[in-house]
């Protein structure tokens, strides 16, 4: 008998200016529920890429053993008969089709490639049973709710006679009834059918209840694994996740704060596809004038929903609350009465929503404030060549020219012209919304200075950041947010990662 | 010279299907012993190709947008040609009129069209190809299958040409007609033609002078005084021997002169103008385009209700041309508006293409039909030479696209 299932010795894997992960060795023992923690960041994911052929062999260095074998996994088919399956945070399934249909999606049973339906309908039903989902198995995917979805997809992993399964996050989207059920039916699962799991989790009462043991993840380097037949406390896990040190990552600043520039009061928003779902509970912030604020928290706290309705309404429905602007209460019902008000939202999608990749540096650099370069209705494209030329040189955006079109810039001098975007539309308020995502340290460096800058012409700076470290070392003043509510409010000074994590994780415990 | 390379590179598409037409009028000038370019033939084939420039340019908006189609226009076109029928045949009303409402009707289809497709978000696909089933059947009921016929400025917009003020002896040293062996060499020189030629392209050439200077004075970046001058010595050339090859025959069509201006205004308002801009940036990347605070919804409805304004022009034309309100009229106008345009470049994703490449890709689709029909190819084969021409124009699109990655 194998102590071990599963064996990823060394395994270090770069993408273009970023080392995700370097030499994490991660070991899993036969029969366990292993739970995988760390920051946003930390490669959690990108290790579970890696294992299930996401990432193909030779795309990483490192050897993988499953069941004592060597596995060189070069497409998600090839793990998934080895008796892998994983199942991400995003569920996989096809809403117009019925949960039996759903469950042998890619693995129907058939006799010379026809459907065999009654097979198809004994065998989901068995299933079905298994992860306790009583509805019948001719009901559509979209009539269930999230909870039930990942119980199809449990489901669907046992079909594939999966051994070893990895959840993404799995109760992430959960409220706490399906997440308790969730975590009942994995640890009957392991124990009855001694099912092997790997659980990436943010929520660490949950992983300290059901895991055996816990591997920390930080900075794409394995850190340490905790045994937890014996529970250990929270705060020993955040230690491992946080307890990175700090060094001259940030540029030397002194802000020049002044008063209060823009207020958000009892600002409530609902899903735009559920409207009874209320996303952002009865939010209060006030910003000053430049004033850095950071809003910490985890994927999913609203951080993004909130700044996008902020934003002409551009995210949610049934908005309800006040925003004041130098004192005068301003009503924006869309984007362009946003920006006309001097609001300005720098989208954490940039490749998706930030530029426009077929058009050139300059132009995208105008988009959102042509009327600036227009006399009369001719858009003058002398002065947007010398505006893009300006800014090109102003934040060194590496380019031929301004000719130059913005796919093929690299990520950081893409954020380079998002942000030239926005500044050129002159907004007093500026949403910055993972302004360093996928950007490599040097990068990063220039983009902060970008920041300041703008903080010190007096403007405020709302800062969304997944990345503790860079809130830490950037902001004036931070408010934590959990589950679409403000869970806490402190001076960036007086903060640390400690304090951040546990109330955002204690926040949520309470619930 | 980094200079050079770039502006090669920049406007390489443009000249490549300018290439692309000028091979194709070489070589059916040659398999028709010359025929094709007689200026008789040439005045045509503007006249003839009309429709499809006039739709192609409409069409290009759309296309830009995001990939989108009107599948309508063809019916449209109809529909409006029953309008002038139905205003000026049956009512009577005088022509300029009957014009006016039919080009109206036009607009009035495209409006409704961009309502749904705007504001009810009904895909412009679905919607379009409603409306093609739609304004062929009103075409039908007004008409009642009857053929009704047009006259006055119909036939003046659809046929005419500007009266000549003084023609002139064509002067032996410019007797190109002996040169080319024309069978009935022309005798006369449309003096108007050659004059409105002139004065054009000199004030033309004059604007490019004048635009440099200004913008070199006010410090702005200016392109190299060779391809400056290379650019308007050629300009130059070419509207002056276009406007003599049209004044050996009848001379200034006014046909043509409704497509320059719908040209001119339409290059104006694609790439000066700040819809013509957020049109490119939407097609480009739709969420971005929202959040720099542009309002696609309203760009849609111009687009399709300008979509209707042009078919109405162009369904006038047509009407004007075959000097009759048939109910036949317009089969699969949406087709070759649509080919021009994929042929000019345009991304079948949206946010490229342009309306030079519009036109040049209508004057292609123009020249292969009227050359192959001289040489007698049956109009079968016709059809399947413009399916391989369109496919492999787009073709010939990705493979550039993938080689040079984003272009």
């Amino acid at each position: 008998m194998l102590e071990y299932i599963l064996e990823m010795i060394n395994i270090t894997k770069e993408f273009p200016g970023v080392t995700a992960l370097s030499n994490v060795n991660f070991k899993v023992k036969k029969g366990e529920i292993h739970a995988l923690v760390g920051e946003n960041g930390a490669g959690k994911s990108t290790l579970m890429s890696v294992l299930s052929g996401i990432y193909p062999y030779g795309s990483y260095t490192g050897s993988i053993l499953f069941k004592g074998k060597e596995c060189r996994f070069r497409h998600i088919r090839d793990s998934e008969e080895a008796g892998i399956a994983i199942i991400h945070q995003e569920l996989a399934l096809s809403p117009y089709m019925s949960i039996a249909e759903n469950i042998f999606l890619g693995n129907e049973r058939a006799k010379n490639g026809v459907i065999d339906w009654d097979e198809t309908n004994r065998e989901a039903i068995r299933l079905m049973k298994q992860v306790g989902l009583k509805d019948k198995h001719t009901t559509r995917i979209k009539d269930l709710g999230v909870g039930k979805q990942q119980l199809v997809e449990i489901a669907k992993a046992l079909a594939k006679n999966c051994e070893l399964l990895i959840l993404d996050e799995p109760t992430a989207a959960l409220n706490d009834d399906d997440s308790n059920h969730l975590l009942d039916l994995l640890k009957r699962l392991n124990q009855e059918h001694g099912l092997t799991c790997i659980m990436i989790s943010h929520k660490l009462h949950e992983v300290i209840s059901i895991a055996h043991s816990i591997t920390v993840l930080r900075d794409g380097k394995t850190i340490e694994t905790l045994d937890n037949t014996e529970p250990v406390s929270e705060n020993r896990i955040i230690r491992g996740m946080v307890g990175r040190e700090l060094t001259d990552r940030f540029p030397k600043h002194e802000p020049k704060i002044g008063g209060i520039g823009f207020e958000i009061k009892n600002w409530t928003v609902h899903d735009p596809l559920d409207e009874e779902r209320v996303v952002i509970h009865n939010v209060n912030m006030y910003f000053r004038k430049g004033e850095i604020v950071g809003l910490a928290g985890l994927m999913g706290a609203g951080r993004t929903e909130l700044a996008m309705s902020i934003f002409g309404r551009a995210y949610g429905k049934r908005i309800s609350g006040t925003l004041i602007k130098d004192g005068k209460e301003i009503t924006l019902n869309n984007i362009g009465q946003a920006i006309a008000n001097g609001i300005a939202y720098v989208t954490e999608d940039r490749k998706g929503a930030g530029l426009v990749h077929i058009m050139d540096i300059k132009k995208n650099i105008t988009l959102a404030n042509l009327k600036a370069i227009t006399r009369g209705s001719v858009i003058n494209e002398d002065e947007e060549i010398v505006v893009g030329k300006t800014y090109r040189e102003r934040f060194s955006i590496k380019s031929s020219g301004v000719f130059q079109k913005a796919g093929n810039l690299s990520g950081g001098n893409q954020q380079k012209v998002v942000l030239s975007k926005w500044i050129f539309a002159s907004p007093d308020v500026l949403i910055l919304d993972e302004p360093t995502r996928g950007i490599d340290v040097g990068a990063k460096y220039e983009i902060y200075k970008i920041i300041l800058e703008l903080a010190d012409a007096g403007k405020c700076i709302i800062m969304i950041s997944s990345e503790l470290p860079e809130i830490l070392g950037l902001t004036d003043r931070l408010y934590i947010m959990n589950e679409g509510r403000v869970v806490g409010e402190m001076e960036t000074s007086q903060a640390t990662q400690v304090d951040i994590m546990s109330t955002i994780i204690k926040s949520s415990g309470g619930r | 010279m980094n200079n050079i390379k770039d502006i090669v590179n920049r406007n390489i598409r443009q000249y490549g299907m300018l290439f692309a037409l000028v091979v194709i009028v070489i070589f059916f000038g040659v398999v028709t012993g010359g025929r094709l370019i007689w200026p008789r033939n040439v005045s045509m084939l503007v006249r003839q190709n009309a429709y499809v420039l006039i739709l192609a340019i409409g069409m290009m908006f759309c296309i830009l947008t995001g990939g989108n189609v009107d599948l309508s226009v063809g019916s449209l076109v109809a529909l409006v040609s029953a309008m002038s029928g139905l205003t000026s045949y049956n009512l009577g009303l005088p022509t300029g009129l009957a014009i006016l409402i039919s080009v109206l009707t036009g607009l009035l289809a495209g409006i409704w069209q961009g309502f749904w497709i705007a504001y009810v978000k009904v895909p412009p696909f679905i919607t379009t190809l409603a409306g093609m089933l739609i304004f062929r059947g009103i075409n039908n009921i007004i008409l009642d299958g009857k053929t009704l016929p047009l006259t006055g400025l119909y036939i003046t917009i659809g046929t005419g040409s500007v009266p000549d003020i003084a023609p002139q002896t064509v002067p032996d040293f410019l007797h190109i007609g002996d040169l080319l062996k024309l069978q009935n060499k022309p005798e006369y020189l449309n003096m108007t033609m050659l004059l409105v030629g002139l004065t054009l392209s000199t004030l033309y050439v004059l604007f490019i002078i004048l635009n440099r200077k200004s913008k070199k004075k006010r410090g702005y970046e200016v392109a190299p005084l060779w391809s400056v001058v290379t650019k308007a010595v050629s300009f130059f050339i070419v509207i002056n021997l276009f406007s003599y090859w049209l004044a050996m025959d009848e001379g200034l069509p006014i046909m043509l002169i409704l497509l320059v201006a719908l040209y001119a205004i339409y290059t104006f308002i694609a790439t000066k103008t700040i819809p013509g801009r957020h049109i490119y940036a939407m097609g480009g990347n739709l969420k971005a385009a929202e959040l720099s605070g542009i309002n696609t919804r309203r760009i849609m409805f111009l687009v399709y209700a300008n979509m209707g304004l042009l078919a109405g022009v162009a369904g006038v034309v047509t009407a004007g041309r075959s000097m009759a309100a048939s109910p036949n009229v317009g089969a699969n106008f949406e087709l070759d508006a649509i080919g021009a345009c994929f042929i000019g470049g345009a991304s079948a994703y949206g946010g490229i293409g342009t309306i030079w490449g519009a036109v040049v890709g209508a004057f292609i689709m123009g020249v292969m039909n009227n050359g192959m029909s001289m040489i007698g190819l049956d109009v079968f084969l016709q059809s399947v030479a413009k399916g391989l021409v369109v496919l492999l124009a787009v073709a010939f699109d990705m493979y550039s696209k993938s080689k040079s990655r984003l272009g």
